[in-house]
Order: structure tokens, then C-alpha cells, then sequence
């Protein structure tokens, strides 16, 4: 019995001490992003990393995501005789949640992984000892181009994953089940408004926060994994860790915010 | 820069100085209360058995560990208790080779040398590619800059990471078992080559080593770590004359009962 308690009082110890210390973690990132020195380059560099090299990945499932949309919307509005709804549809699902939500799950499948290895090689192979041995900050040189650049792709990447879905949506709906082109898009312009966009773009810039801060802190604090951080096989528990982490944060504040700002 | 460097030679000075500094990880006490000073333009190594705290020491030294009680002062300031602007400051005057020298690998070895450069100084892309080369030249590595670490050798890496921690012209350069996983011929190029450097640039270097005796042959003090305690701090000369129970026995270990009695016809190395 006391030893349950133990083991209870024990991971509840360690699950608070790392979101305290992811909390540190994200507060020295945010604050270290507004303070100078600025630096282009390592941006620019994580942008073409996280958004363009994201954006093949992007397109297949904006597309294929729209088309089925439009598949399943056209027969349940079928039966309502509303097919002229389709495109307000399939805009609105994907501008309000799927877009951004898809789009933050792909990047943290193609993104988010591989710089949570890439933080969790550097801390096990002792680069980032060797950074602060130099007198380098590691948040300033390898976190903060990784946040600015989520912040910037993500919400990029989100309306390429939104446009490319509309023309799925539109290839299936009009091109192949016959709706008039002219309904779809005149449904989608009446029913899509400023707040719409909004909420998607608000969902965007929060989730490529959520997914960066995640990737990396799980990599920086890798050596305080509980289930032992070392090794290959400690950096292949730990990306998988946080991409489990980041899928569900991304989830469940896409939830908080469609709840705050509906 | 040259009084600088003066009034750093000044052998009164004190460059590291460690007091009762004690670390335990979970229940077990690795360092039990360790002392030492390391006096600024020599050459100090930490020795001990495998498992002692000898690369513990080291992290306290460089400030990647803060001790549980103790005081670790690089030259009068405490690093266990400074901030972490303190203790960036502090570090601009480090260099350290780590014992898997810790290249960054996605960056050429061009790169990983001029990151400090580029890092922390206002210097111009034509400066920083005449002191590197210069470090690269200094420990004969020619042709290498737009090779990645993973395609050196064991023995370059390590002359790199010597590169790379020698770059700003560091005041101490801690040096993590330096010749580890090299063979004969490397480890003997490495302690050239340190020993080239360190006349030239005239810094205090501390390594933690277990390659004994060779690297007796370096060091001004010899620093044994046991039982969680530094033992003693002396002169290679001393050290192996010593009768104290705990050296004779690390002596008799790590160099052989054949060396230790035939040590008196041999010595001093």
C-alpha cells in the first residue's frame, strides 16, 4: 500500500518537475526570440526545414483530405437534397479544424521527429555541453530559429493544405459527381467569413508553438527521461515520445480554442 | 593583450579552486568533500580508478554540474553560485576537448571550428578563415575543411576538437581523457601537440586522464581522486615516490608491480 503511494508520490514528482522545467525551457526560448541579436540565416535555414520540405507531404493530404470530404458530404447532403452546400462544407471543415489540425499532425510527424532526434543526439553525444562550454547559448542558437520557424511555416503550410483541399474537394464534387462549379464556390464564399479564417489561423501559429517547444524541450532534456534517455535506443523512445505528445497537445487544444473563440 | 597574458602567468594566481565540494547522485556520494587549486599557467591531472568522479570533478570545474555543498571558484568567482550570465562569462575564458570530442556533426569541421568565432565575436568572414586556418595548421590538419567529423579519423577529430577549443585563445582548457580509444602513435601525436600548444599560447590546462605514465610526463601536479576525495596534489616526481597506502596501490594497478619496483632505476620519466 505504501509503496503504491510511493510510486504515485514519485511519478507525480517527476511529471511535475518536467513541466516545470519544459516551462523554463519555453519562457527562456520566448524570451531569448524577442531579444537581440537577431540572426536571418538559421531562420530562413528551419523555415526551408519545417515548411517548404513539408510542403510535398502537405499537398497529398490536402488534397486527398478535401476529396473525401467532398465524397462523404455529397452523399449525406444528398440526401437533404443540399448538394449546393457542398463546397460551404468542405471550406469550412477544412479552414476551421481539419486544415490546421492535419497540417500540425503531418509536420509533427515529418518535422517535430526529426528535431527532437536531432536536440537528443546533440545531448547525448555531449554537443550541446560543448555549446555552453563555448559560452553559446543553446536556446539562442538552436531553439530559437526552430520557434520563429514554426510560428511562420505552420500557419503558411495550413493555408496551402486549405487551398489544396478546396480543389480536391472541388475535382471530386464538381469534376467527377457533377455539382455546378458555380454552387460550389458561390456556397463556399456566403458561408466562409473573416471569423472562420481566424479561428484557423489563431489553431495555426499556437500549434506550430505547441509542436516546436514539444520536439525540442523532449530533445534538450533528454538525459532526464524517466524511461532512460541514453543511447539509440533512448533517442528513438524519446522521438517517439514526443510525437505522441505533440499529436495529443495538438488535439486537445485545438479543442480549447474552437471552445474559447466559438 | 600581452599585460594580460602576463598578469595571467603570474604563478601566485589561482585559477581554479575547488573547496569541501560534495555530490551525491540519488544515495550515492560520488565526491565527499573534494579540494583543490589549480595554479594558473600549469598543468594539472586528475587521476583515479575507473568510477571515482574524475569527469564529475571536471563538470563541476566547467560548471555543467553544481555540487551539493562547496565552493568551485574560477579565478575568485564561485560558478556553483553565479548566474547563468555569471557563468557565460566565466566560460569565455574555457576551452574544452571532450573524451568523444563532441564535433558538431552536421557542421563541416571548417565550421565547427569558426562556430566560436562566428559565435562570439564581431570578426569578419576573412579573419575568422585566417584564424582558423591557423589553429587547422597548427595541428597539422591540412585539406580538411570541407570534410564532416564522421569522415576523420579518430586521432584528427580529436586534433580538431583541440582546434576548436583553442580558437579564442582560452585562459584554461579542460581536456576530458584526450587520448582515449587512440592508439600509440595518436596519443603520442595528441600530447605533441599539447605540449606544442601550450608553450605557445601559455594556458592552464586541466586533464582528467588515466593514460599513466605518459601523462606524467605533462603535468606540473598530479591530482588523485579516491574514495570521493582528491588525496593529494603534486609533482609527478613526488606521486610515484609517494608512501602514501592509496597511491602506492593506484601506482601499483595502474602502472604494474614490475614499473613500481623498478620504478628507482627508471625514474623520473
Amino acid at each position: 500500500m505504501f509503496k503504491s503511494l510511493e510510486k504515485l508520490g514519485d511519478y507525480g514528482l517527476y511529471y511535475l518537475e518536467q513541466a516545470g522545467r519544459m516551462g523554463v525551457f519555453l519562457s527562456a526560448c520566448l524570451w531569448r526570440m524577442v531579444t537581440p541579436p537577431y540572426k536571418f540565416f538559421p531562420v530562413l535555414r528551419q523555415i526551408h526545414f519545417i515548411g517548404a520540405r513539408s510542403i510535398f507531404v502537405i499537398f497529398f493530404t490536402g488534397g486527398f483530405t478535401g476529396m473525401v470530404l467532398a465524397l462523404q458530404g455529397y452523399y449525406t447532403l444528398r440526401k437533404f437534397g443540399s448538394e449546393g452546400l457542398l463546397g460551404a462544407a468542405v471550406a469550412l471543415s477544412l479552414i476551421r479544424e481539419l486544415g490546421p489540425v492535419l497540417a500540425a499532425l503531418m509536420v509533427v510527424g515529418r518535422a517535430g521527429s526529426a528535431m527532437t532526434a536531432e536536440i537528443g543526439i546533440m545531448r547525448n553525444s555531449e554537443q550541446i555541453d560543448a555549446l555552453e562550454c563555448m559560452a553559446i547559448d543553446p536556446c539562442r542558437y538552436l531553439m530559437v530559429p526552430k520557434f520563429i520557424a514554426g510560428i511562420i511555416s505552420l500557419p503558411l503550410l495550413t493555408a496551402i493544405f486549405d487551398m489544396v483541399g478546396i480543389l480536391g474537394g472541388y475535382l471530386v464534387g464538381v469534376m467527377m459527381l457533377g455539382v455546378n462549379g458555380g454552387t460550389y464556390f458561390q456556397g463556399m464564399y456566403s458561408s466562409v467569413d473573416w471569423n472562420d479564417i481566424e479561428m484557423g489561423l489563431v489553431k495555426s501559429l499556437v500549434f506550430g508553438l505547441l509542436i516546436v517547444w514539444i520536439a525540442t524541450a523532449k530533445g534538450y532534456f533528454l538525459h532526464w527521461e524517466r524511461s532512460g534517455g541514453f543511447g539509440a535506443e533512448g533517442v528513438s523512445r524519446t522521438t517517439t515520445s514526443a510525437v505522441v505528445l505533440a499529436s495529443v497537445t495538438v488535439l486537445v487544444w485545438d479543442y480549447l480554442i474552437s471552445a474559447i473563440m466559438l | 593583450m600581452v599585460e594580460e597574458r602576463n598578469s595571467i602567468n603570474d604563478p601566485a594566481r589561482i585559477a581554479i579552486e575547488l573547496t569541501d565540494v560534495k555530490k551525491s547522485f540519488g544515495r550515492q556520494q560520488v565526491l565527499a568533500g573534494v579540494n583543490l587549486q589549480v595554479e594558473e599557467g600549469t598543468t594539472t591531472v586528475i587521476v583515479g580508478a575507473s568510477g571515482q568522479g574524475k569527469s564529475v570533478v571536471l563538470k563541476h570545474m566547467l560548471g555543467l554540474m553544481k555540487p551539493d555543498s562547496g565552493q568551485v571558484k574560477v579565478y575568485g568567482q564561485d560558478i556553483a553560485r553565479a548566474s547563468k550570465r555569471q557563468l557565460k562569462e566565466v566560460r569565455k575564458d574555457f576551452g574544452v576537448l571532450f573524451q568523444n570530442v563532441a564535433l558538431f556533426d552536421s557542421m563541416t569541421i571548417y565550421d565547427n571550428v569558426a562556430l566560436p568565432l562566428r559565435e562570439r565575436t564581431d570578426a569578419s568572414e576573412t579573419e575568422i578563415r585566417a584564424n582558423v586556418e591557423e589553429k587547422l595548421e597548427m595541428m597539422d590538419l591540412h585539406e580538411v575543411n570541407q570534410k564532416y567529423p564522421a569522415q576523420l579519423s579518430g586521432g584528427m577529430q580529436k586534433r580538431v576538437g583541440l582546434a576548436r577549443a583553442l580558437v579564442l585563445d582560452p585562459k584554461i582548457v579542460f581536456f576530458d581523457e584526450p587520448t582515449t580509444g587512440l592508439d600509440v602513435l595518436k596519443s603520442n601525436e595528441i600530447y605533441r601537440l599539447f605540449h606544442n600548444t601550450q608553450a605557445r599560447l601559455r594556458y592552464t590546462a586541466v586533464i582528467v586522464s588515466h593514460d599513466v605514465p605518459k601523462i606524467f610526463k605533462l603535468s606540473d601536479k598530479v591530482a588523485l581522486l579516491a574514495e570521493g576525495v582528491i588525496q593529494c596534489s603534486i609533482s609527478s616526481e613526488e606521486f610515484q615516490r609517494s608512501e602514501n597506502p592509496l597511491i602506492r596501490h593506484f601506482v601499483e594497478t595502474t602502472m604494474g608491480p614490475i614499473y613500481s619496483s623498478e620504478k628507482e632505476e627508471t625514474a623520473p620519466l
